[in-house]
């Protein structure tokens, strides 16, 4: 008898997107929006809800709020997480997705999915201390513990894939335009 | 047969000196014609291709036309209507052979790049000492920027490479030409309605080999272990400086886990064919070495780098075909060699109806099967 995975990621569906946009690219352009609000100090809460993409206005179920703070050790008062590890938050998420996702269309089974991030960040830099310190992180490691019906090299090769196709990995390791107004 | 410049074209007046071909000779076959020298392992140099191609016309009494160059194709009522340099030809069928690699494929960001460093593509390359001194950065680790990194460097100028997502390959396996492995497991057979995800097939770029006397593995370790600098795909260019992606860990990763599992593929074939004692034993190579640190940036202003070599693919020139057949990216539109235009064919492309289509040892199959349909579709209009 032949089992199916069932990763719970509905790849025929996703499948189907690609092909129906391969033809229609305006459809495929989204704009993500997040709007921040400053509270006090480096306390700030930023609420997620719309976005725009397939051609529409589109809302998320619902308003998402996250509180960004600095740690006591900053002389914060700790009200949420820095805004820096906002960013390995959503590299962890984007790469375990994508590990269900591939595992998924090669039908692969999956039973648990582990990973920990460590982002290396030198803060003279923000501090201005050194000039030749970089403000942002020096090196992140992600570190995946997964158990599946599969090799060692076909879990491998799911990261490696989810790598390839991940768009905070490619966000990370890539140059982004980013453009800052005043209104 | 319209050819706008000579016989054989792109070897005369598109490569560089050094190069050999990638396949061994023993595998430059066109239809009637093998290669009967003394040395079936070893690799063609240009000037040998251009010999064989000639003799190939020569043998087959092709009628070739040259100096005739395309200008415009148009379909017309009863087939096409074909502008040449030479006049012009009413036809009811017509065979796109004009290659696949007709133009280098650069960036657009290479406008960005400062004066003071002097670009070239490699249509313009011809020998590392025509290059100025100092450093220069190579864009691109398939075949070309593999074979053009090692000889930049072996002329005392500093190469850096910029890698992206490649095709590691090791010259031999178990004591035979990596090809060899391709051509007899069958890899090479498989169908282009076969293959997953065809368009990535046709884009795939080329794997990393080159064909030496020695024939030696040219791998981005043995380009490290030369002193080649290895860094990150070039993503863009700000205020004079190459940004480079971070991810080169990852485009290591695809490529060896990709080439273990070709290896297990040939290990397979020898296994269940009986044939697994005529070789030696399995091999795997080690891991591609990450460097400790792979720079992010490089100052193009500097001095360090004073020439780019872009290495970064080629693409078809379609400017003179009026048929609505070439689609966004710049692709002719078919099916194994058949486009969606009546009468017209293709031939001479990547993965066509093959694998093997890709190389000069797939054209017989290709040509035949392309060619009777065309037969049929001429018979057919004559019935009508
Ligand atoms: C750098 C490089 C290395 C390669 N190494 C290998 C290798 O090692 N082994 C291997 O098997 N394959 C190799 N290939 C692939 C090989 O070149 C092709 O498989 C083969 O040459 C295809 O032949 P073709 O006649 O279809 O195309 P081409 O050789 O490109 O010939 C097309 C011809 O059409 C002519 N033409 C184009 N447009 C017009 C027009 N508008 N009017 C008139 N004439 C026109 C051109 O002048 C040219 O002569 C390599 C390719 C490149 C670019």
């Amino acid at each position: 008898m032949t089992t199916v995975a069932d990763n719970g990621v509905n790849v025929q569906a996703l499948l189907e997107a690609r092909e129906a946009l391969k033809g229609a690219p305006e459809a495929a352009q989204f704009t993500w929006r997040a709007s921040a609000k400053w509270q006090s100090g480096v306390h700030s809460t930023v609420k997620v809800q719309s976005f725009f993409g397939l051609g529409q206005e589109q809302s998320h179920k619902e308003q998402s709020v996250f509180e960004a703070d600095h740690p006591e050790i900053f002389a914060a008062e700790d009200n949420g997480i820095t805004p820096i590890e906002y960013l390995i938050v959503g590299l962890a998420s984007c790469l375990t997705a994508g590990v269900a996702s591939v595992a998924q269309n090669r039908g692969i089974q999956l039973h648990s999915v582990e990973a920990t991030v460590e982002g290396a960040h030198d803060i003279r830099g923000i501090l201005g201390a050194d000039t030749d310190v970089r403000n942002g992180y020096n090196d992140i490691k992600v570190t995946f513990h997964i158990d599946a019906d599969a090799s060692k090299e076909d879990i491998e090769a799911l990261v490696a894939q989810s790598q390839k196709r991940s768009a905070v990995f490619d966000a990370l390791t890539n140059p982004t335009n980013v453009t800052v107004e005043v209104a | 047969m319209l050819e706008r410049g000579e016989v054989a074209n792109s070897w005369r007046r598109e490569r560089w000196d050094s190069l050999r071909l990638l396949t061994p000779n023993w595998q430059s076959r066109l239809p009637g014609l093998r290669y009967e020298g003394p040395d079936p392992d070893g690799y063609m140099t240009v000037r040998e291709v251009t010999e064989f191609i000639e003799r190939f016309a020569t043998a087959s009494r092709a009628p070739v036309r040259t100096g005739a160059n395309v200008t415009s194709l148009r379909r017309t009522d009863e087939g096409y209507d074909v502008t040449t340099t030479c006049g012009e030809i009413a036809c009811r069928t017509v065979v796109v052979a004009s290659g696949a690699c007709n133009q280098p494929s650069v960036p657009q960001f290479k406008d960005a790049v400062p004066a003071s460093v002097e670009q070239l593509t490699t249509f313009d390359y011809r020998a590392p000492g025509k290059l100025p001194d100092g450093g220069v950065l190579v864009v691109g680790a398939s075949a070309t920027g593999m074979q053009l990194a090692a000889e930049i460097q072996r002329s005392g100028r500093p190469v850096t490479l910029s890698v992206g997502e490649h095709v590691r390959l090791p010259r031999t396996y178990r004591g035979r030409d990596v090809l060899w492995w391709m051509d007899a497991s069958g890899v090479w057979d498989q169908r282009y309605d076969e293959v997953e995800d065809l368009t990535r097939a046709r884009r795939l770029p080329s794997p990393q080999l080159v064909g030496t006397p020695e024939r030696s593995t040219l791998d981005l370790n043995a380009l490290a272990s030369m002193g080649v600098e290895l860094v990150g795909r070039w993503a863009a260019v700000r205020d004079g400086r190459a940004l480079l992606s971070g991810g080169l860990r990852n485009v290591f990763s695809l490529a060896d886990l990709k080439l273990g599992r070709l290896l297990d593929t040939f290990d397979e074939w020898a296994l269940t064919t009986g044939r697994d004692a005529e070789f030696g034993p399995p091999e795997r190579l080690p891991p591609t070495r990450v460097p400790q640190t792979a720079r992010l940036q490089l100052d193009l202003g500097s001095g360090e780098i004073r020439s780019i070599v872009w290495a970064t693919g080629f693409r078809p020139d379609y400017g003179w075909l009026d048929v609505p057949v070439v689609d966004a990216k710049g692709q002719l539109q078919h099916e194994g060699g058949v486009a969606v235009s009546p009468g017209l064919y293709a031939l001479g492309l990547p993965v066509l109806r093959r694998r093997r289509s890709t190389f000069i040892c797939g054209i017989e199959d290709d040509a035949r099967e392309v060619i009777e349909h065309l037969a049929r579709y001429l018979g057919a209009a004559v019935h009508t």
